[in-house]
């Protein structure tokens, strides 16, 4: 059965009843943000990701994969930013292999808002859409509950507020590809220095009908600060309180290994060389 | 709708990932919230060496995601004889909610400068704990959501630092972390000032090793801990950054000294 497993859906329930609380996911308070250029469109994001208050990963990425010419950053529930854009990078494969023309980006976002709103907002994947395809550069937005836009310029995530100020303050119509790249890092920035929930560095991935180009770690404001002290300790600091040591001679009496016999049947599985 | 989810408590709101389902309130009646405490974040640092101590604290002020301020001290010099504090002798560190840490600040540096002003000396920092303690007491019921510690020299000329629970709860330490990163940085304390943990090579086998022994840190060792202490939870904790404010307490006086810490 494909899709998602219900069957702890009432033992949940029961003890949801009884006042156990659900398992807290690892949010991305994020900044992600997209803009639009002539001849193509630029993505950007922070890298750290949160549990609460705490840095669970300094330089996580937040750019996602589709296709060669669609890309995506998201924001929200890391677990679902990460499945939903592999599943529909999957499945954009297989459609665009059945009829053979290139992926397009509204058919992405469309299976992507249609996905999510199937989950009534329960999969917490906020994401910035952007490609080019046959029929031009697309930006979208798409939020965990189903609802899309389609803008020139765009932010997401917990940062939004304070990228979405650069863009308002320094957006123009038909920028060069340079100037949509330093406004979408600047814009990052501005979320990695006035959001908690952002932090670290900023990534990018320009698109243009010809190739994309990622820069991971575009810009790396925020370097970690040396220690002022070697904090090494002496070999035999710490207490050793029971020592065992297996032999590797002696490794067979822990683990057995047998040897198959490989059946050759006719149809061997297709391996990538 | 409730006769399709087989669960009785399914016709009310649905999961929420902050607290269980609410049981509904009779017919009619109407919750009333009084919300008088923000989490200001930050953290606090202090140590006791043997002719000195050092109170340390973040300077950065926040809500929620937001940063209200990147200078916002919560170390603060009490009991001078004047408002600039030139001459005092005793430091108390805030953290927690600032707007009642500042109140608790000027609450004991008043009481300082009334004990000076009647007893015609400065107040040691024995009676000066003693005192914050039943300060915080005073507000058992309606707390000063502040996480204190208080520094100085005592009668012996040795360093002297005291922690509080926010009711005054308190107790002279060596060193005490505080705040939003004190769980990440207290066991540093422990293993690095106290030398928790750690034992002399080859003096034993198993429990019966020997405990490395406690020396004295010297006031240079103890700010390389500081500072590498808060370096340290800047980068895993996201309310802990933007400055390190410290406050070197010695015979001559209290030294106060800024760093800069990460912005992100």
């Amino acid at each position: 059965m494909p899709g998602f497993d219900f069957s702890n859906y009432n033992r949940n329930a029961a003890l949801h009843a009884r006042g156990v609380p659900l398992p807290k996911a690892t949010s991305t308070g994020t900044t992600i943000v997209g803009c639009i250029f002539e001849g193509g469109v630029v993505i950007a994001a922070d890298t750290r990701a949160t549990s609460g208050p705490i840095v669970a990963d300094k330089n996580c990425e937040k750019l996602h994969y589709i296709s060669p010419n669609i890309w995506c950053a998201g924001a929200g529930t890391a677990a679902d930013t990460e499945f939903t854009t592999a599943l529909i990078s999957s499945q954009l494969e297989l459609h665009s292999l059945s009829t053979g023309r290139k992926p397009r980006v509204v058919t992405c976002m469309t299976m992507l808002k249609q996905h999510l709103f199937r989950y009534q907002g329960h999969i917490g994947a906020y994401l910035v859409v952007a490609g080019v395809d046959p029929t031009g550069t697309h930006l979208f937005t798409v939020h965990a509950h189903g609802s899309t836009d389609k803008l020139p310029y765009v932010t997401m995530g917990s940062g939004s507020l304070a990228a979405m100020s650069v863009f308002e303050t320094q957006w123009k119509p038909q920028l060069t590809q340079d100037e949509a790249v330093a406004l979408c890092s600047e814009a990052i920035q501005s979320g990695i220095f006035n959001d908690l929930g952002s932090g670290s560095n900023v990534d990018v991935a320009i698109i243009t009908d010809k190739k994309t180009t990622l820069k991971r770690n575009y810009i790396k404001p925020n370097e970690r600060v040396p220690k002022l002290k070697s904090y090494i300790f002496k070999r035999g600091t710490t207490a050793v309180l029971n020592e065992k040591i297996i032999r590797k001679e002696d490794l067979g009496n822990f683990v057995s290994v047998h040897e198959l016999a490989v059946e050759e049947t006719g149809d061997k599985m297709e391996v990538d060389a | 709708m409730a006769m399709f989810s087989q669960n009785p408590l399914m016709n009310g709101p649905n999961y929420s990932f902050s607290d269980a389902p609410k049981t509904s309130a009779p017919e009619g009646s109407r919750e009333h919230r009084f919300d008088p405490y923000t989490d200001n974040g930050g953290s606090t640092l202090a140590i006791a060496g043997a002719d000195f101590a050092i109170m340390a604290g973040d300077t950065r002020l926040t809500s929620g995601y937001s940063i209200n301020s990147r200078h916002h001290p919560k170390v603060f010099k009490i009991g001078g004889t004047t408002a600039d504090q030139h001459d005092a002798t005793i430091v108390l560190s805030v953290v927690g909610f600032a707007a009642d840490g500042e109140a608790l600040k000027e609450r004991l540096d008043s009481i300082c400068k009334m004990y000076r002003y009647r007893h015609g000396k400065p107040m040691s920092v024995k009676a000066c704990a003693q005192r914050l303690s039943t300060i915080l007491y005073q507000k058992r019921f309606f707390p000063y959501y502040a996480y204190a510690i208080l520094g100085g020299l005592d009668e012996a000329g040795k360093g002297a630092v005291y922690s509080y629970d926010p009711v005054g709860s308190y107790e002279r330490e060596q060193c005490r972390a505080g705040g939003a990163a004190a769980s990440l940085i207290m066991p540093f304390l422990d293993n690095q000032v106290n030398f928790k943990n750690q034992y002399v090579p080859g003096s034993g086998e198993g429990h019966a090793l020997q405990e490395r022994e406690r020396r004295p840190l010297s006031r240079n060792e103890v700010e390389i801990l500081v500072k590498d202490a808060f370096d340290g939870a800047v980068e895993r904790h996201i309310e802990v950054g933007d400055g390190l404010q410290m406050m070197v307490i010695t015979s001559n006086g209290v030294e106060e000294i800024l760093l800069p810490l990460k912005k992100d």
